[in-house]
């Protein structure tokens, strides 16, 4: 039962198959078993998980199913969950049990869906290769001795060792493509506003979006159609109508116009990796696309942009965490001021204090216009050249990341080589698109992935594309080795 | 040498809206503590500020009320600090784009003049937190019942010259907020506190000298006080050839003196950034027309229309416009009465003087405007005379009823039956034969001065309750 897609469970438990309880039972016992491994995992809480399936058995027995009644979901650990702790990957918040669900988890908690758990994550959803985690590395299951990617590495790795259906994850620089591309499973990074943010613990304000991870394009579909939508509590969540996000999944490809960046295949991408991406291109071109070159004369300036805003922003969002109210505080302290230095410099990793600085030093007087306000300045020139080439085409295409799953250990020394990982996703938090990365094929056994990035509010014009291709190939349907039938 | 003070006020004027700026908590004064305080105001994780419209629609009420130009679009920014009592870390204010831009401000002087100030900017923010130190042995006990609270912000331009037009300043923006209704600037409360920017320069002089700010002065009494003190400080080091270092003080009302705060404390570097969480305030002109529909007549217009139309001097215009239920209370008075003059000064002598002694708010007064101008026109119809009337307010302030009530009971009815007031006319005269005599030697000047006599022995007679027009008349026919 753990290798059916959500699609495939829900349809199962709508003819009766098996139960909400079967699928809660079946999966906890493979993260039981398996996650010791992969480490995806921060919280599971057993008899909360059978709970919530039982409650979705009657509501289905009284006729009242919704699409994800009785689908296990699991969450990354930066949505705050009701009555379950919720740490962010750091010791900061180690003990922190919110009194309150972000609205993502209150909308899935609507629809029936169950709470499998909280993935492992980047500390703040800082990091791209789940090793800044206060609770270990999460380890890739396609080869434990590689990262999943991150921060939503946990999310990633759970979905693709099959622990999980779905989870969700959410996207500051590329935090749900670019594990996502790293694991073989396809997510989706909607485009900034659709997805409420409220309870979603913030590392950047004005980049962060919450998403769908799953293994396929209807999948995510599905996870979407119960996310999305305006939240009055969230200032910067949209109040555009939401569509049927699987309504639109069968559409043909003819004449759909897809821009390929040049600088997006440019040095920086692996040969073969770019390969199989170019594979991936042919068959959409197969199924009636057209290929279009375009430019983003501006890609160049993203890393720089966003490591200047993601900082700032997020030097002053983690500020509240002092000590004084929740979550971690120094023992014993002798005055404010230690108070403060030693509860933070105990609480927060190493990748949280570099960022803090960061964001700090480019926000100070007599910085800010050299750094905020220019990257401010630059990040409009970029989301301009993506509008520009929506002009002439439906969406753009390209690498996810410049390579498969690199080793552990191997950038954690290297912050510099560490955030070039991103050079493919950031530019589209920068501009608030939806994104979305899918496998696109295998580089020596590890899978890599092709990401289509649409203008806002596409969500549906990038499931369909997905869907489409997802219809005509099998690479999201590849599963990595060793994992598979480890349990039958 | 000759220094002239140059002075700018901050006023931190809290915004009476139902609810937080940011959060649905309720905002009212003294509730134990943190019991007022959402997941919001306590800067849980994932929590997010959401804009209150009735704070937006205060703040654009201010700038109307001052013909200040309103923002179309205002931003909101972070200043970011680490303190107990500042749940985020840091405070959500207005920075670069203020929702109020320049405007200025007439205010009345005790002097009947006007003074006109500049006010450079007045932008929305938050309140913080309380810090409690006492009752907690060595610890610090935080209060978050008014984290959130909603703050307007309103700078003057260095246009302040001395203590009394501080002063001045200060009660005319009293008055204009609790017109507006956007506050009820309650200063023992927090409403309205005062932080005091001041320097001095040579008279005849156009640089500034260096400043200093003194932080939080939340009285009138205080703020007079602060300046003088703070004048003779600069004044003394300047004489004596140093120099004013600028700094933030404190002025302690105890000790009567200000004092510089330690610079750890004011050596922040906010880091002022547009707030990712909210969006900039977009207001158009048909949201700025339908407020400025709703806006009451305002102070300035006020007094200006009691000169015009009921006469007054522009001193009792100033003092009655002054606040919106003691100017309502005064036409109501002169309409029940129908002499604007009498009521005016009833009000402010008699009424004023009474709710003063008592401690009373206007509100609490146990006259009403009806019942004082029911008094008031039965001194009109001579039913009684300007001194009894005095007794019979005493009577009506007691609970005694309405003036009729009062002088039925009491019986100060007026005496004017002509036969009652003849004889005690001729008895004065019988008892005074000497003053008789003096009155009947002298000229019509003295005789005017003389007469005045005859009258307060009648007076004396009746308790006061004769008619004194007719005591004249009969005087002056008995008198010859």
């Amino acid at each position: 039962m753990h290798d059916l897609t959500v699609a495939e469970l829900a349809q199962g438990l709508a003819s009766g198959q098996f139960s909400s309880v079967e699928i809660a039972q079946a999966f906890l016992a493979r993260i039981n078993t398996l996650d010791e491994q992969f480490n995806s995992f921060i919280t599971v809480d057993e008899d909360a998980t059978l709970a919530a399936a039982r409650l979705a058995d009657e509501r289905r027995s009284k006729g009242t199913a919704d699409a994800l009644t009785g689908i296990p979901i699991a969450h990354k650990d930066i949505f705050c969950t009701e009555g379950m702790r919720t740490s962010c990957g750091s010791k900061m918040l180690d003990n922190f049990i919110p009194p309150y669900d972000a609205t993502v988890i209150a909308r899935f908690n609507a629809v029936g869906a169950v709470t499998l758990g909280k993935t492992n994550m980047d500390e703040f959803a800082m990091g791209s290769s789940n090793e800044s985690s206060y609770y270990g590395a999460v380890r890739n299951p396609w080869d434990v001795t590689r990262v999943p990617g991150g921060s939503s590495g946990g999310s990633a790795a759970a979905v693709a060792a099959m622990l999980a259906p779905a989870a969700t994850g959410t996207d500051t620089g590329g935090s749900i493509r670019q594990p996502a591309a790293l694991c073989g499973i396809t997510g989706l990074k909607p485009t900034y506003g659709r997805v409420s943010r409220l309870g979603m613990i913030a590392f950047a304000s004005s980049l962060d979006q919450g998403g769908p991870m799953a293994r396929s394009a209807l999948d995510c579909a599905m996870l979407l159609n119960a996310m999305a939508g305006h939240d009055p509590k969230d200032s910067t969540s949209s109040a555009m109508p939401v569509e049927d996000y699987c309504a639109q999944l069968n559409t043909p490809l003819q004449g759909l116009r897809i821009g390929l960046p040049k600088e997006y295949f440019g040095d920086g991408l692996e040969a073969t990796t770019g390969q199989r991406v170019q594979n991936a291109l042919d068959e959409l071109q197969a199924l009636g696309a057209t290929l279009v070159e375009v430019s983003l004369p501006h890609s160049q300036l993203t890393v720089p942009t966003y490591y200047v805003i993601a900082p700032a922003e997020a030097s002053t969002n983690l500020s509240r965490f002092d000590g004084v109210r929740y979550g971690h505080r120094c023992a014993a302290p002798v005055d404010l001021h230690d108070l403060y230095t030693r509860t933070r410099e105990e609480g927060f990793g190493d990748e949280v204090k570099r960022r803090i600085l960061v964001g700090t030093y480019a926000l100070s007087a007599g910085y800010y216009d050299a750094y905020y306000k220019k990257a401010q300045q630059v990040r409009r020139l970029i989301k301009e050249d993506f509008m520009q080439c929506f002009d002439s085409v439906d969406l753009i295409a390209g690498p996810t990341t410049p390579g498969p799953a690199f080793a552990l250990g191997e950038k954690s020394n290297d912050p510099v080589s560490m955030y070039l990982e991103d050079v493919y996703t950031l530019a589209v938090n920068l501009a608030g698109l939806p994104a979305l990365s899918m496998p696109a094929g295998l580089v020596g056994g590890l899978p890599v992935g092709i990401q289509l990035i649409g203008p806002h509010f596409a969500e549906s014009r990038l499931l369909n594309v997905a869907h489409q291709f997802q219809q005509h190939t099998d690479w999201h349907r590849h599963t990595p080795e060793g994992t598979t039938g480890a349990i039958k | 040498m000759a220094w002239e003070s140059v002075i700018g006020l901050e006023v931190h004027l809290q915004l009476a809206t139902q609810s937080k700026i940011f959060s649905g908590s309720p905002t009212t004064f003294g509730a134990e503590p943190n019991t007022q305080a959402s997941a919001v105001d306590l800067a849980m994780p994932g929590m997010l500020p959401v804009l209150n419209e009735m704070a937006v629609k205060s703040a654009v009420k201010f700038g109307l009320g001052i013909g200040a130009r309103i923002c179309r679009r205002s931003v909101f920014d972070r200043k970011n600090y680490f303190y107990p009592d500042l749940p985020k870390g840091y405070q959500i204010s207005q920075f670069e784009q203020p929702i109020v831009g320049k405007g200025t401000f007439d205010i009345p002087m005790d002097d009947g003049s006007v003074r006109t100030i500049g006010i450079t900017r007045a932008h929305l923010e938050e309140d913080a937190g309380k810090s409690l130190h006492e009752d907690f042995h060595g610890q610090t006990g935080i209060d978050l019942n008014r984290a959130g609270t909603p703050l307007l912000e309103i700078v003057t331009d260095p246009d302040i010259r001395t203590a009394a037009e501080a002063v001045a300043y200060l009660k005319a923006l009293h008055s204009l907020v609790t017109y507006l209704g956007i506050s009820d600037g309650n200063m023992a409360e927090g409403s309205m506190r005062c932080d005091i920017n001041i320097s001095l320069r040579q008279v005849g002089s156009e640089t500034m000298g260096t400043r200093a700010e003194i932080k939080n002065v939340n009285s009138f009494r205080f703020v007079e006080k602060a300046i003088h003190h703070e004048i003779e400080r600069q004044t003394d080091i300047l004489e004596d050839g140093g120099s004013i270092v600028q700094e933030t003080r404190l002025y302690d009302s105890d000790k009567d003196e200000t004092r510089s705060m330690r610079s750890k404390e004011v050596a922040n570097d906010y880091r002022y950034f547009p707030e990712p969480d909210l969006l900039p305030v977009v207001i158009d002109e048909a949201y700025i027309q339908a407020v400025a529909d709703e806006l009451p007549e305002l102070p300035q217009e006020k007094r200006q229309r009691f000169v015009a139309q009921y006469a007054l001097s522009s001193y009792d215009a100033a003092v009655l416009a002054d606040n919106r239920e003691l100017a309502d209370y005064f036409e109501t008075v002169t309409a029940a009465c129908g002499d604007a003059k009498i009521a005016a000064n009833w009000v402010q002598v008699e009424l004023l003087g009474q709710l003063n002694r008592g401690e009373l708010a206007l509100r609490d007064s146990p006259v009403s405007a009806e019942d004082l101008g029911g008094l008031i026109a039965r001194i009109l119809d001579n039913s009684i005379s300007g001194k009894i009337a005095k007794q019979v307010f005493e009577g009506m302030w007691q609970g005694e009823g309405s003036a009729d009530d009062v002088i039925e009971a009491r019986g100060l009815k007026q005496v004017s039956d002509s036969t009652e007031l003849e004889a005690m006319v001729d008895a004065v005269i019988a008892d005074n034969r000497q003053q008789v005599e003096q009155y009947l030697a002298a000229d019509e000047a003295k005789r005017k001065k003389l007469v005045g006599f005859f009258v307060g022995q009648v007076m004396k007679i009746s308790k006061g309750q004769a008619n004194p027009k007719i005591v004249n008349e009969l005087l002056a026919s008995k008198l010859v």
